[in-house]
């Protein structure tokens, strides 16, 4: 419990040290910064391109989260404050791109890919089904030894299957 | 049966092939900027060597000029640099420079040690020019026709390549 505690105030000293957002101003709004920070988390960092713009630490995204307060206070709405963004820089900044005819892929592309494989399933499972059925012919007399060895009994019939040592099986 | 077993990974892996010939020469950090065939976001900001006077797009309408953005703690802006002095002892075309978030002594000193081939700068202190326009590498470089329209942008410093292969013939195109 105690180990537990202590990663856990370790993990959210951590949190605050990576926050490029956290304590950036002397006297924060709690309201404005939450919508900062759900705004900037769909925001990328065009420096580091990787970190949302509420995580950077990069002079720009320092920059731009003072536009977005201010943007805030000024009464705009998120649509308001995203569209500035993607009129600077383009539909790259936003981690959920608009569907267009060039995001078509990235938009599509999984399912395609899941369906593709889901096809290649459906048809591997198939075929192995029908070769089965075709190939394993059995005597009525060996169904019988099977289905004896299955139920546990020893077996009876004139072909006796290798002695086995119990247990052996898993 | 046996053509398609062969054939389909083949045609995956060409695929693959294909996307990384692509992918693998794009830079991502030049990110396409959505400005271009857009007006010259408007701004007033004073100069970066006569603090009382200022500079506004609107004063090079009618001409085909160029927009760089520098700073003094850039340092690919250096690598850029004797391109643009050269580029303005040519006379080429005009250069204005955007002096982002920089200090004024710093800039003007910059320009003293390395020459300066800028009509004018800018001084943006604050960077809020900068976000109107996009930056986030500097140097970058906009070639603005004389309608005030972008009609290019670099990202990052020019190269010799870069401006003979196409902010020249660009320029020549906008001037004719």
């Amino acid at each position: 419990m105690k180990t537990r505690i202590a990663i856990g105030a370790l993990a959210l000293a951590a949190s605050q040290l990576v926050h490029g957002q956290a304590s950036e101003i002397a006297k924060p709004d709690p309201l404005v910064e939450s919508r900062l920070r759900s705004l900037g988390e769909e925001l990328r960092c065009l420096v580091c391109q990787n970190q949302t713009i509420a995580d950077s630490n990069a002079p720009l995204a320092h920059d731009l989260r003072t536009q977005i307060r201010e943007q805030i206070a000024r009464g705009r709405s998120d649509g308001d404050i995203r569209d500035y963004m993607v009129e600077r820089y383009g539909d790259f900044v936003l981690y959920r791109p608009p569907l267009r005819s060039t995001t078509v892929l990235l938009w599509l592309g999984p399912f395609a890919l899941l369906l593709g494989g889901a096809g290649v399933f459906v048809y591997t499972v198939r075929r192995r089904r029908s070769v089965a059925a075709k190939e394993l012919p059995i005597s009525a007399q060996r169904r019988e030894t099977i289905e004896a060895l299955l139920d546990g009994a020893e077996p009876t019939s004139s072909a006796p299957a290798p002695a086995r040592k119990k247990g052996a099986s898993a | 049966m046996k053509a398609l077993r062969f054939a389909a990974p083949l045609v995956i892996f060409l695929l693959l092939v294909g996307f990384f010939a692509v992918g693998l020469k794009r830079d991502p950090k030049e990110v396409p900027s959505p400005l271009i065939g857009k007006a010259a976001p408007a701004f007033t900001l004073t100069q970066l060597h006569e603090e009382k006077l200022v500079f506004t797009p609107v004063d090079m309408k009618g001409k085909v000029w160029m927009l760089n953005v520098w700073a003094s703690w850039c340092v690919s802006c250096r690598v850029e640099h004797p391109l643009l002095v050269e580029m303005s002892r040519r006379k080429l075309v005009p250069i204005v420079g955007l002096n982002y978030k920089d200090r004024r002594e710093d800039g003007v000193q910059w320009l003293a040690k390395f020459g300066n081939p800028y009509t004018l700068s800018a001084f943006d202190v604050e960077g809020r020019v900068g976000i109107d326009y996009g930056v986030y590498g500097v140097p970058e470089t906009f070639v603005i026709d004389k309608m005030g329209v972008i009609r290019h942008k670099q990202i990052g410093p020019i190269t010799p390549e870069s401006l003979e292969k196409v902010i020249l013939p660009l320029i020549e195109k906008l001037n004719a």
